[in-house]
């Protein structure tokens, strides 16, 4: 059966202002590190957000567990915003996002399974999809219940092998698979329609027989309605979500260079007084 | 160019097989799919990816007898590779079987990170591999898949000589909780060993003891070395023959005795000579501060001779005659 380990249950309020400490972590251990990914980690972290309090039913309590949740990582880039989500959701002490990157830690530049909570060793693109299909058949095979996520860039989607393993899905009825893309429409050389085109994303998954919803990936009450449930029987959902690359930090936001710019000290004190700011605001609102 | 060769064996080679006692058995891929089967009926776990090559894999009769054990991925074998890692890692005991040309280029990357970097359990089966595929020509050969899977951490590398190595290979792969890369050749292969054998992966077997010549040789190959050391004892000469089936971990202190108790070492393998078999045991040899003559047997780093793969091996001398040359050569 499936485990149940969500915890307290959070409010979309409580989750906007969990958002805003776990950007100023996500910024602090890149700064730390020296070397990540700014951008890609700020568009996401709403829906690792969402997906880690809301949807998947994993903890630090059932990770040996076969009936769990998977979640792979396909832009294993974005590994910091993925370490910040499971640091607060207890997989392992917070002071660890300080050696990311550091020589002999563990906390290695993109995802690996040495760290608790991550289910695969990811950063080569179009990787997670096909991995997902294999882990999506094992539980079909099993009749175990469990669901399957990935996470993809829209510039990782020139990767070739998202499209062998898009018919994969589809042909396998794989409906206990979900796909997000994080749709930010920038990649590092620049916007994603000038390096490669590849819209509209809908219409191509749709005819490679996925069903598809489109949502903003920061709004909290829609990410967590279609990622609560397989958007339609007999078929692997793909959820295109909308972002913003460099979410909350106004001088990141829609700026390529971001990709994996590392904020000097000043750049940092700045971002960090700007999501203070917000989170203030946010604590007014209440 | 000249007809195919009618055999992989000249007459008299299959005169000395005769002389020596060996007996043509199936081909190592025939065995594998058999025994496949046989593992899959009593393990549920036990699970087959094929990228539309389950015929060329044998596994058509697995196919029919548990189809819910064979995943088809069609043509696409990056896409294979990542399924079989996805598989091992929700507990299921996968092998992705392709033709090595494709399945160790294309999908390397994949056998790196998803396979080998992720650590799950996931054997990778390399059909038709080095130049089996003969006169298809080079897009079909895998002359670099040893080369390639050597530098890549944490994955045992096995090329069975016969059909008890085929078994045993295959039978241990099932049972590891670690990567493993298989290849297999489709000729019907001689059987070197007698049931009692023991075969452990990274321990090679030998075959023939003497302190002549030391042939060290893997896969299909091993026959030839065998035959070569037959004829050779013709002419006085006591030969070693070593069955490396598993070219990582690689069995140094047999490598180390034969080097150092035999007067010269050949190496043999389907593969090219760059990066193999060879270049291995002449690096633990010499690292060792053993000296001794040496010459690697495979295919040169060159465009391939067109032919047959029985044609391939003797044009470059892997069979008994061009290797008995070779032994001679180096004992000069």
């Amino acid at each position: 059966m499936p485990a149940t380990n969500m915890g307290t249950v959070l409010s979309d309020h409580d989750l906007v202002l969990k958002s805003v400490r776990l950007r100023r972590k996500l910024l602090e251990a890149i700064f730390e590190a020296g070397a990540g990914h700014t951008g890609g980690g700020l568009s996401c972290l709403d829906i690792l957000n969402v997906l880690y309090n809301r949807v998947l039913n994993v903890s630090p309590d059932n990770v040996s567990n076969s009936n769990r949740d998977r979640y792979v990582q396909s832009k294993g880039h974005s590994v910091e915003a993925l370490y910040a989500v499971l640091a607060d959701r207890g997989f392992f002490p917070e002071s660890e996002l300080k050696t990311i990157c550091h020589y002999k830690s563990y906390f290695v530049g993109h995802p690996t399974r040495k760290i608790p909570g991550i289910e695969m060793n990811t950063g080569a693109l179009g990787h997670g999809l096909p991995i997902c299909i294999g882990m999506a058949l094992a539980a079909k095979m099993d009749s175990t219940p469990y669901r399957v996520f990935t996470l993809l860039g829209d510039g990782e989607l020139a990767e070739g092998s998202n499209w062998e393993a898009a018919l994969a899905a589809a042909h396998y009825d794989l409906d206990n698979l979900t796909a997000i893309i994080d749709h930010n429409t920038l990649q590092i050389t620049g916007h994603t329609r000038d390096v490669m085109s590849n819209e509209p994303l809908d219409e191509k998954w749709r005819a490679f027989g996925w069903a598809v919803k489109t949502v903003n990936g920061h709004d909290y009450a829609a990410l967590t309605e279609v990622l609560s449930k397989p958007a339609e029987p007999g078929k692997p959902t793909c959820i295109i979500a909308n972002t913003t690359k460099g979410k909350g930090v106004s001088f990141m936001e829609n700026v390529a260079k971001w990709h994996h710019g590392v904020p000097s000290e000043t750049e940092l004190k700045q971002a960090l007084a700007e999501l203070n700011a917000a989170e203030i605001k946010l604590k007014e609102a209440k | 160019m000249s007809a195919p060769a009618l055999s992989m064996f000249t007459p008299a080679a299959k005169e000395m097989a005769e002389k020596l006692g060996l007996k043509m058995g199936r081909a190592n891929l025939d065995e594998f799919a058999a025994t496949l089967e046989e593992l899959a009926k009593t393990n549920p776990n036990v699970v087959a990816v094929t990228s539309d090559s389950r015929g060329s894999g044998k596994l058509a009769p697995f196919g029919k007898a548990l189809p819910k054990q064979i995943i088809e991925v069609g043509i696409a074998e990056q896409n294979l590779v990542g399924i079989t890692a996805g598989l091992a890692a929700c507990g299921k005991k996968p092998f992705g079987v392709s033709p090595s040309c494709f399945l160790t280029a294309r999908a390397l990357e994949q056998i790196k990170n998803d396979v080998c970097y992720s650590d799950v359990p996931a054997t990778l089966v390399g059909i038709s591999s080095g130049v089996s595929y003969g006169a298809l020509g080079s897009t079909h050969h895998s002359l670099h898949d040893l080369a390639a899977l050597r530098a890549i951490h944490n994955i045992s590398i096995v090329v069975p000589a016969d059909n008890f190595e085929a078994r045993a290979t295959t039978t241990a792969a099932a049972r590891a909780n670690k990567p493993f890369f298989v290849r297999f050749g489709k000729a019907a292969m001689y059987s070197l060993h007698q049931p009692q054998t023991s075969f452990e992966v990274g321990k090679a077997i030998t075959l023939r003891e003497g302190n002549d010549v030391a042939f060290i040789a893997t896969g299909e190959t091993v026959v030839h070395a065998l035959l070569a050391a037959g004829q050779l004892a013709q002419r006085g000469l006591n030969c070693r023959v070593l069955s490396m089936h598993t070219v990582k971990p690689l069995d140094t202190q047999a490598i180390l005795k034969a080097g150092r108790e035999c007067r010269a070492v050949v190496t043999v393998e389907e593969h090219s000579i760059h990066g193999g078999l060879g270049e291995a045991c002449a690096s633990t040899l010499l690292q060792n501060g053993v000296c001794v003559p040496f010459q690697i047997i495979g295919i040169p780093d060159e465009d391939t001779v067109t032919g047959a793969q029985a044609d391939i091996f003797r044009h470059y001398g892997i069979s008994m005659e061009g290797l008995s040359q070779t032994a001679l050569k180096l004992l000069k």
